[in-house]
Parts: structure tokens; C-alpha cells; sequence
């Protein structure tokens, strides 16, 4: 069904989208239900068109909260095609629970695959002995997302998950239960409107890679620069769609370069000539630098993302807000979104809501966590 | 500066001055300023490093005295630095500005239509006499639902249940292009309205508003476009009308808005855009309320809220490169019309590096909209026009084999009212009173007089389309639409046959 | 490649027949109370509509919760409907609006007054990006803060002079492409305002902006000059006004015309009304 491109071909195609994000988060690391995020989410269905629907929750498997939680997508009934993963899982990870993602059958999608997930621990043999635990569930991902056809892992942190589909966002809540069955303190969703392949149960957003999730509005005209930058790096990109390509290098840039969001955020969106032209010489130098050594990762065109991972929550535009974003809070939660409406549907009497500059994040952290120390004003 | 300009002429003027006897009439009609006539030696003169070629002085000569032929003299034949680039970089280096021009793609590049040859019948099923026998053109454009509901009562009679979206019907699948008045005259505006009215068909208005002494008269036949310099919008110009296009893009200039200049907009042309005289009006690049597909949504339905649902709207783009996907799009997010306007299209302006470089030939980018749409299964949820250089009743035909409800027809329309495609409507200029807002130019184009040209052109291409349509033994223009097995290529590569969804000439 | 999923609207395809949503409605004499409540863009609107044709001159809606359009598909020349919304309008507030008046009690979102013909919207809260695009008559008052592209391409033609009001501050690109009109940035809340590329490709119209703002900030389109008095009296005009809504709904209730007026003013106007007339060769 998905043809498999080549990963040395210069010819991959993405997807063209838009759409709606919104992001929830309880500082206080209080973990909550779906039904406040699939509330706004229905707020704002006419941003997209009922052809991709997807959620991001954290804390949802304190259980398990050490193991990897593998979320596997089968979009083939061939119960072969489950074996050769099942084998090369057991073959490379410790598996100690796998089940059925539990869906309702009752659910209004059309055609879902077979969903499985597996909590894992890495079993390294040989050379793999020389990566971290992280980049060697990145490269096991990586061999099943490019080498098993019809196979694909959508999500693959610790006690963390990413549920998405084909329908609208609270059509695939419904199917995988989520008003119910979840509880995570930081919730992400988006809300689909492709001009291209519809049917694809992989195309749809969060993307995720570790526990890093991505949920993105717009599109980006610089991708195949950014995703020729990251090929060099072992990330390639086999999901048509460009979203793909920030969470990539939000992955490289801050989890394997331990930069801070504050300066991705400023790879990705960064300050035009004439402004850095009219800095202090120190901060001159830093944002030349910057853009000479990252160029490839600057973001262009329209975007508005919803970046999560275990901790954080960071709302980002494109340098000349392009795409929307609302920021809102109230107490220890911090909404992002592209409406206000939809923030104010579910939590109408906020302390405080405001919409950043472009290029400037939006970020939330848990109370606990020490702030990084701003680099960059 | 002023310096020396080091350019060649483009066209060389021959007058016979056995013919010639010096009337004038050809100093009267160049508006270049080509020819002058000296008083002391009592004869016409040519400037003709200033000639565009537009052959009106030929035409308008009394005596047939006149040639305008190419310029023979050339720098040494270069196949690699031809003139054209030699020419263009000599310009440069005297202005420093990026080079403007006008009219569709002048570029050497394969012609898809010419490529496709038409099929007839022959023994197997009978071709039909057209001339004698009913063929029909009617063309509805327009969303419609995926199955008719109906309720039959007592009586037996049967009553329609489902609701139709608003459609357009038009006696020929052959629409005037969108072209605004301030890119064209008032009287070439005028031209084709009538002739639209009178034929049964539309005509748009481009993006400079509905001159308002013409909203009674021609709103049934009026598409009004909605652009991204949202000229002379207002709720009144919407409801005025039998249709709503938003224009994205135009093939002629992909990607990039453009401007009037100030110098064309004149007391009635202020008056109709709605902008102060003498102001540029600029067109910005993108619709600043359209970023993304779900704002395109957005401002759909903004206009049929306006038009409390009574319009179809119709959203143009330019062929480039992702059309499919962009056209699927295009009507999930809510366009009944869909028109694609491919690289050949004209233009008032644009720079000539839009014009050669950006865009695809708008054949292909018919038959893989099309087929996109069909694979989706939403293909009767919009209708298509086609448009970018349909130059004959045959390129009609083939469009609408590979998949178009109608086609748009914007330079042929031109051509028709007297335009001799010299290329010079930015200058404002038009010595055929067509492309200028001059109003001793303007004069020279009677709407009554182009509006007869025009309407012969519908009458001719309507007829040539029957004629084909009934060799092929059809009898209903809804019968060829996107019927390929009608079409063969020729000198085709694999990949080529392949987009256009056709056999080869004898598969 | 996958399956066909068939198109879905999500603009129609949840909208309920007019007989199913009437009870969301209540008339007391010539107003009309709407509670919006779960009603879809179109249903609202199809209800706003109903209620001016039975003869509605004034419309309170209650529990707004993104729905867009509200007052375009209000086209009734000549006729004038005052609009009240509680909760938060969706996009395109008053888009292609006619001569009616909206007040919003709290926020607006994107595209208020896009294309707006004539009439008058008041928000009393903030409003989100390309404020006022291509208004070409009327006024808008924004309490608080805007995005970006505020008043972007805003057109005026002889007597149709639309005029935006803005008391806090605005993102980058105030009034690019402005071919007309009037934009007062009064910059209550705020030190200093931080857009950049003000005016950018700016060729017509004027823009006031009270307090402090470099020179760096602006398009090269545009030139500062001298405050006249016929400009102070102006802006007195709109600040007045402006005072007169907002004071007491979350304006200061003793700020005075003089306090605001006493800040320095900068007026921007083009440079050209052709501004790209040189770029070109033939």
C-alpha cells in the first residue's frame, strides 16, 4: 500500500497540509483526562478537513514508565508481516508486555490498521554496544520505518504515547478511547487538512521520535533542504510529509547537541540580516554564527508547532507568523493554540492570554525543573 | 545616467516610397512614435529602433506602403549566448531593473496539445452529421452530489429531495479569461462582456472591480474575481454576479502579485478599483488572509456567506508543480470550480523571468488534476476549467478529452478584438486600443465592433468543436469530457503518455 | 495508495435545518437574543440573518465560542443592525461587513473588518492578526493589543475613509502595502512598541503612533513628518471616542483625553504613491 522510497532518492515527495494544533499542560505535573483537548479540538474543526486526527499524551504509562513504549501501526493484514516485527523486536529489545492498543470497534473511521505496542528495554549486541540506549531505539526504529514495508513505529518514548488516524481528531479520540483510557500531564493534538494521499494512517500528526512529538500548521518550503541536512545525520524521512523533518531536527539539535529550545528556536526562526545588523557586537556574532553554522535547519515558510517532550511543552511560529498561535493560562496550566476560541471553550476564564512574536517560543516546563538559563533575549 | 544604448532594433521598417505618398496616417496610428514627418523635406520618416511590431501602421496604411519585418542584422550566431540573452543583459546594464513584458510564454518549449492527435469513427459506430442532426455544448460548472435523492408521491410523480449546490450553465464550454479592466480597456472589457451575454456564456472580470454601469446589465455573465489586491470589492460586486473566483495565481507570473501602475489608473478606473487616481495599485504576492489550505477555506466560505450561498465559487491557480495535491485540496476545501491557468498564460505584465521559468505546461497539469481527482473520488464535487494559451477549437476538444469541463480563453479572446501579440501591454501603449487606459487609444476598439469579433470567434470554435465531436460519433459535449480513449499521442516519451493518460498513436 | 475517504465538509456537513436551531433564539421586541451555544459558523449566521429579516435591529449573542463571519452575510443596503457578542467570535469578524455595528465584550481573533465595507466594530479586549486587511470604509476600535499585518493594504477612495483605533500595540508589518485610511496606534500598555517593518511598501492613507518608536522600525516607504494641527485634532477625535467605549471596561476610568494626548505622536505617510514605479526595465 505505502511505496517505500528510497532513502538515497532524491525524488521523495511530501504532503502538503494545514491545520489546527493545541497544546495543554499542567505544570504542576497533575496528569488530566483527554476531554478537556478533544473539547477544543472540536472547537476548531473546520481547520481541517476530517482526513487526519492525532494526539500526543505524556505520563501515560507509569507502569512502565522505564521501558520504551514502541506504538506499532500494521497497514496490512498479513499476520507474517507482524511476525517479522515481533521477531525483529524480540531479536533486539527486551520485551516485557506487548498487547493490542486497546480501539472501539463503534468508532466513524474508515479502514484503521492493526495497532499494537510493546514496552522494551534495549539488548545490544556487537557495535550497537557503542550507541546510548536513546540512539539505538532510534536506529531499530529507523531499520522498521524504512526496511519492513506496510509496518511503521509512530511512537517510541517512555510513558508517553502518540494515538492518531485518518478521521477527525475527536473521531480518532473516540477509536482509541482516549477520553477514558489516559491520563498524561501534558496533552498535544492536531487536526488535519492534507491535500494529498488521504488514507494514509501514518501521515497523520503528532510525529514522534523518542519522546520528542511534533504537531505542525503550515507548510514548509525549505524541506528539502532541511531533510537533505538531516540524511547526513542517519534521519530519514519516509512519512510524505514535511513535519517530519522538525522533529528530526529537533532530535538532533537538542537531544544529541544539548541545545537549548531558546536557541532552536532561533535555527529555526531566526532573526532577519537587518536586524542582526543592528545588535551589539557580541549578540552580532552569535546570531552570524548561528545562521551560518544552521542554515540548512532554518525553518522557511509558514509553520506553527506544538513541540513536546517529557518535561516540556514549546509553542513556536515561523519568523513572520505566518500560521497562528495563542498562548493562554490559568494557574498551572498553559494552553497553545491555534485559536483563542478553542483555548476559551474549554477554560473560558483565563489569568492571562497573548499571542508571542514570531520566531519567539512559548515554553512550559514543570515547576520542578530548573529553568535553562535564557541564552538568547 | 544617461548613456549610448547599445541596442539593436527589433524590427526594420520598409516603406515603398513609390506608394507612400505621405498622408500621415501612419505617424496618426503609431503610439511608439516610430514614424514622423518632416516639414522640410515634406516626407514620412521611420523610427525603428522604436517599432514594437505590432503591424497597426501596416494594417492602417491607405497605400499598403508599409513592411514591418524582423531586423536582419545580428551579432556573430551563438547557439548558446543567442540574442535574446545578449539583448536582455545590454538592457540591464543600462537600467538596472528587472526586465517586464507581457502576453503568455514566448519560450521554445514542447507543445503537449500539438502532440495529441483526435480520434473519429470509422465503420464500427457511425459518425454524426452535425449540421443536421442535434449536438450539444450546454456545460454545467459547478459542485455536484454524490447521488440524487428523490421522493415519489401518490400520483407517481417524482420529487427531487436533494439540494443542488449552485451551478453555472454556459451554451459553450468556452469562457472569456479573467482580465481586469485597467490591464485592458474599458471598450475591450465591454467587448467581451457583450459578447458573452449574447452567446450564452461568462466572462471575468479580473481583479479590478465591476465598472458600476455595467452590474445591472451584465451580472448573470459576470465572474467576479477576488484577489489578493481586493479591488473594488465590496458586497455590492459580489452580489452582482454569476460567480466568485478567488484568484491565487496566473500562469503567466506564478507565485508573484503584481501592480497597476499609476499612470493607468484614471478617474473611472479609481473609481470602479475603489483606490485614489494616480495611486499604484499593488497586488500583493499571496491573498494576506490565505496562508495555508484551511485559510483558503476560510475565505470560500467567507464568500458564500456574502452570497448567502446563491454563487459557486471558483479559486485559479497557476500550474506548478504539486497541482494535483493543490487541486485536491482546493476542493476539499470547499471550491465548486476549480481553473488552472498553465505557463502559457497571458498577461497585462509580469517580468520575463515569470513568464519563462515558473510554471507547467498546463496539458499535463490537466490530465494529473484530473486523474488526482477522479483516484480520490471527488472529481464531481468540482468542475474544471483549463486555461494558458488555447490557441483553436482543437486545443478545446483535446482539454476537454483529458479531463476539463471548459476552457478559459484570455490572448485568443485578444487576438480576436485586433491584438497582434507584439508584446508591449505594460507600456500601456496598445496601438489596437486594448491594453491602454489612453483614451484616443481606447477609442480605436468600438464594443460593438468587438463585440461582433468576438462573438464570431465563440460562433467558429463552437462550430469546429461540434464538427469533431460528431465524427467521433458523440453528440453530447458531456460524452468527450475526460474521454481519453479519444486522444493518441505522438512523438511522446513513456513518462509523458503516462501523465497524460493516453496511448501512443496505433497502441 | 490507502482507501478513498469520501469528501468531507466540515463547514455543512454538521448543519442543522433552521427549525432544529430556532429555539437557540429569543425576540423581544425588535432584539434578538441568540444563544450560541454548540451552533456551527453557518447556523449561527443562518440565525443572525433570519432574525434581521423578521425585523431584529439589535442582536445580543451569548456563549460566542469561535464562530466566524459573524455580520457578512448581513448585505441589506440601507439597513443597519447593532450586534453584541459575549464570548469570543472566530475569524473574520464583520468581513465584508455593510453598515452594521459589532461590539465584542472581550476578545477577537483574526481577520476583524477583513474587507469591511462600512460599519463599526468595537472589541473590548485584544484582536489577532491582519486587523482591518483591505477595510476600505468604516471604523474598528481595538481595546488592547494586535497581531501582525494590521491594516494591511487598508484602501480609501474619495469620501470612504476607513479608520482603525488601536490603544495597546501592534506586532511587525503595521499597515504594509497601506493605500489609504487612518491608523491610530495609542500604545497604552506598553513602553515601547516593537514592530518592525511598519509601513513597509506603504502608499497611502497616514499612521499615528503615540510613544516611543525608532526610526529602524519603519518600512523605507514611509516618511515621518511634523504633526499638524489638523492631526492633533483628529486623533483627539478618535481618542475621545476611543475613551468613550472603553473607559471603565478596562480603561481606566479616570484617564483623560489630555494625559493621552500629552505622549508624543509620530505621523507616518508614504514616501510615493508609486513606490515600485522604478524597478523595472522594459
Amino acid at each position: 500500500m505505502i511505496n517505500r522510497v528510497s532513502v538515497t532518492d532524491g525524488r521523495v515527495t511530501k504532503e502538503i497540509q494545514a491545520c489546527a494544533v493545541f497544546g495543554v499542560m499542567d505544570r504542576s505535573g497533575r496528569r488530566f483526562d483527554g476531554k478537556m483537548i478533544i473539547e477544543a479540538m472540536k472547537n476548531m474543526r473546520v481547520r481541517g478537513n476530517g482526513l487526519g486526527g492525532g494526539f500526543a499524551v505524556y505520563g501515560i504509562y507509569p507502569e512502565y514508565k522505564d521501558y520504551y513504549a514502541l506504538h506499532v501501526m500494521f497497514q496490512d493484514d498479513d499476520p507474517d508481516l507482524k511476525q517479522e516485527v515481533d521477531e525483529f523486536l524480540y531479536r533486539n529489545f527486551d520485551v516485557v508486555h506487548d498487547e493490542e492498543i486497546p480501539t472501539n470497534e463503534e468508532a466513524n473511521v474508515v479502514d484503521p490498521p492493526l495497532f499494537w505496542r510493546y514496552f522494551v528495554m534495549p539488548q545490544k549486541k556487537g557495535e550497537d554496544k557503542k550507541l546510548s540506549d536513546d540512539d539505538y531505539v532510534v536506529k531499530k526504529v529507523m531499520y522498521i520505518n524504512t526496511c519492513i514495508d506496510n509496518a511503521y513505529v509512530f511512537s517510541s518514548g517512555k510513558n508517553m504515547g502518540v494515538f492518531k488516524g485518518v478521521g477527525f481528531p475527536e473521531e480518532i479520540a473516540d477509536f482509541f478511547m482516549l477520553e477514558s483510557e489516559y491520563k498524561g500531564y501534558i496533552w498535544t493534538a492536531h487536526s488535519r487538512f492534507p491535500t494529498n494521499t488521504p488514507g494514509w494512517w501514518g501521515g497523520a500528526h503528532p510525529f514522534c521520535i523518542l519522546d520528542w512529538t511534533v504537531v505542525h500548521n503550515g507548510e514548509i518550503s525549505s524541506y528539502g533542504t532541511n531533510r537533505r541536512y538531516l540524511e547526513m545525520y542517519g534521519y530519514y524521512c519516509t512519512l510524505y510529509t514535511d513535519t517530519e523533518v522538525i522533529a528530526y531536527a529537533v532530535d538532533l539539535l537538542m537531544r544529541k547537541q544539548g541545545l537549548p529550545i531558546e536557541v532552536v528556536a532561533k535555527i529555526f526562526a531566526p532573526p532577519m540580516w537587518d536586524q542582526i545588523d543592528r545588535m551589539d557586537e557580541k549578540k552580532r556574532k552569535f546570531y552570524t554564527t548561528l545562521r551560518m553554522v544552521y542554515a540548512p535547519l532554518l525553518i522557511n515558510g509558514p509553520f506553527t508547532v506544538i513541540i513536546a517532550h517529557h518535561g516540556e511543552m514549546i509553542g513556536l511560529t515561523d519568523r513572520i507568523r505566518l500560521r497562528p498561535i495563542t498562548a493562554g493560562e490559568k494557574g498551572d496550566m498553559l494552553f497553545v493554540s491555534s485559536e483563542e476560541a478553542a483555548i476559551r471553550a474549554v477554560c473560558p476564564d483565563l489569568d492571562r492570554v497573548w499571542t508571542p512574536h514570531g520566531g519567539e517560543p512559548v515554553i512550559g516546563r514543570l515547576n520542578d525543573v530548573k529553568r535553562v538559563e535564557k541564552v538568547v533575549e | 545616467m544617461k548613456m549610448k544604448s547599445h541596442l539593436l532594433p527589433e524590427f526594420m521598417i520598409e516603406r515603398d516610397e513609390e506608394r507612400c505618398d505621405n498622408c500621415k496616417v501612419c505617424v496618426k496610428q503609431c503610439p511608439f512614435g516610430v514614424h514622423y514627418y518632416d516639414e522640410e523635406t515634406g516626407k514620412v520618416y521611420s523610427k525603428e529602433e522604436l517599432c514594437v511590431g505590432c503591424q497597426r501602421c501596416v494594417v492602417y496604411c491607405p497605400r499598403n506602403a508599409l513592411k514591418v519585418i524582423p531586423y536582419p542584422g545580428h551579432y556573430r550566431p551563438n547557439d548558446y549566448w543567442h540574442e535574446e540573452y545578449i539583448r536582455d543583459i545590454k538592457k540591464q546594464a543600462e537600467t538596472g531593473g528587472i526586465i517586464l513584458t507581457s502576453c503568455g510564454s514566448a519560450r521554445r518549449a514542447k507543445v503537449y496539445w500539438d502532440h495529441i492527435l483526435l480520434n473519429a469513427s470509422q465503420v464500427t459506430n457511425p459518425s454524426i452529421d452535425p449540421l443536421r442532426e442535434p449536438m450539444e455544448l450546454r456545460t454545467f460548472l459547478g459542485r455536484k452530489p454524490d447521488r440524487l435523492e428523490i421522493e415519489l408521491d401518490e400520483n407517481g410523480d417524482v420529487e427531487i429531495k436533494t439540494e443542488l449546490s449552485p451551478n453555472l450553465m454556459i451554451e459553450t464550454p468556452i469562457l472569456f479569461a479573467g482580465m481586469s479592466y485597467g490591464a485592458i480597456s474599458y471598450n475591450a472589457f465591454k467587448s467581451l462582456a457583450m459578447a458573452a451575454k449574447r452567446f450564452g456564456t461568462l466572462f471575468n472580470t479580473g481583479e479590478g472591480g465591476m465598472p458600476k454601469d455595467m452590474r445591472e446589465e451584465f451580472k448573470d455573465c459576470a465572474i467576479v474575481q477576488c484577489a489578493s489586491g481586493r479591488f473594488g470589492v465590496d458586497p455590492e460586486y459580489f452580489n452582482y454576479s454569476a460567480a466568485i473566483e478567488i484568484k491565487i495565481g496566473q500562469g503567466a507570473k506564478p507565485g508573484i502579485g503584481g501592480h497597476l501602475p499609476g499612470e493607468k489608473v484614471t478617474a473611472t478606473i479609481s473609481s470602479t478599483r475603489m483606490i485614489p487616481e494616480g495611486t499604484d495599485a499593488i497586488s500583493p504576492a499571496p491573498h494576506h488572509d490565505i496562508y495555508s489550505i484551511e485559510d483558503l477555506s476560510m475565505l470560500i466560505y467567507a464568500l458564500k456567506e456574502v452570497t448567502n450561498y446563491e454563487k459557486p465559487v471558483c479559486v485559479k491557480i497557476a500550474a506548478v508543480h504539486n497541482v494535483a495535491a493543490i487541486a485536491s485540496g482546493m476542493v476539499r476545501a470547499g471550491a465548486d470550480i476549480i481553473a488552472i491557468d498553465g505557463f502559457r498564460g497571458g498577461t497585462g505584465a509580469t517580468p520575463k523571468i515569470m513568464r519563462e521559468h515558473v510554471g507547467i505546461p498546463v496539458e499535463l497539469a490537466l490530465a494529473a488534476v484530473d486523474q488526482r481527482l477522479r483516484e480520490e473520488g471527488i472529481r464531481n464535487k468540482c468542475s474544471i476549467i483549463v486555461g494558458g494559451g488555447i490557441r483553436c477549437a482543437a486545443d478545446v476538444v483535446k482539454a476537454i478529452a483529458l479531463g476539463a469541463d471548459a476552457v478559459y480563453i484570455g490572448t485568443a479572446a485578444l487576438i480576436a478584438l485586433g491584438c497582434t501579440m507584439c508584446q508591449r501591454c505594460h507600456t500601456g501603449k496598445c496601438a489596437w486600443g486594448i491594453c491602454t487606459q489612453d483614451p484616443e487609444l481606447s477609442k480605436r476598439l468600438n464594443p460593438k465592433v468587438g463585440a461582433e469579433r468576438a462573438y464570431n470567434l465563440l460562433r467558429a470554435w463552437s462550430l469546429e468543436i461540434k464538427d469533431v465531436l460528431g465524427g467521433m460519433g458523440i453528440n453530447a459535449i458531456e460524452s468527450l469530457r475526460g474521454n481519453r480513449d479519444h486522444l493518441r499521442g505522438i512523438g511522446l516519451e513513456e513518462w509523458e503518455l503516462k501523465v497524460l493518460g493516453i496511448k501512443g498513436a496505433g497502441e | 495508495m490507502g482507501m478513498v475517504v469520501r469528501l468531507r465538509d466540515p463547514f455543512m456537513d454538521w448543519v442543522r435545518r433552521i427549525d432544529e436551531i430556532i429555539n437557540a433564539v429569543n425576540f423581544e421586541g425588535n432584539t434578538a437574543k441568540i444563544d450560541a451555544t454548540g451552533l456551527t459558523h453557518k447556523e449561527l449566521n443562518d440565525l443572525i440573518r433570519l432574525c434581521v429579516e423578521k425585523g431584529a435591529d439589535k442582536i445580543i449573542l451569548k456563549n460566542v465560542c469561535g464562530q466566524r463571519y459573524i455580520g457578512t452575510r448581513l448585505y441589506f443596503p440601507g439597513k443597519r443592525v447593532e450586534i453584541e457578542i459575549y464570548g469570543t467570535p472566530g475569524n473574520d469578524l464583520g468581513m465584508f461587513m455593510n453598515g452594521h455595528r459589532i461590539v465584542v465584550h472581550g476578545n477577537a481573533q483574526d481577520g476583524v473588518g477583513n474587507t469591511m465595507n462600512e460599519g463599526e466594530i468595537v472589541v473590548e479586549g485584544r484582536a489577532g492578526d491582519v486587523v482591518a486587511m483591505s477595510m476600505r470604509g468604516g471604523r474598528i476600535f481595538i481595546r488592547d493589543d494586535v497581531g501582525y499585518r494590521t491594516a494591511i493594504h487598508m484602501k480609501e477612495y474619495r469620501e470612504k475613509v476607513p479608520v482603525l483605533v488601536i490603544g495597546g500595540s501592534s506586532q511587525d508589518f503595521l499597515g504594509e502595502y497601506m493605500a489609504g485610511g487612518v491608523v491610530l496606534l495609542l500604545g497604552l500598555n506598553s513602553k515601547k512598541h516593537r514592530a518592525n517593518y511598519i509601513g513597509t511598501g506603504m502608499h497611502g492613507g497616514v499612521i499615528y503612533i503615540r510613544g516611543k518608536v525608532e526610526p529602524y522600525q519603519f518600512g523605507k516607504e514611509v516618511g515621518i513628518v511634523e504633526m499638524e494641527e489638523e492631526d492633533y485634532r483628529r486623533v483627539e477625535g478618535l481618542v475621545e471616542d476611543y475613551l468613550k467605549f472603553f473607559r471603565g471596561k478596562g480603561v481606566d476610568e479616570k484617564l483623560e483625553v489630555d494625559e493621552v494626548m500629552g505622549e508624543k505622536f509620530t505621523k507616518l505617510v508614504p514616501v510615493s504613491k508609486r513606490p515600485y514605479g522604478r524597478i523595472y526595465t522594459y
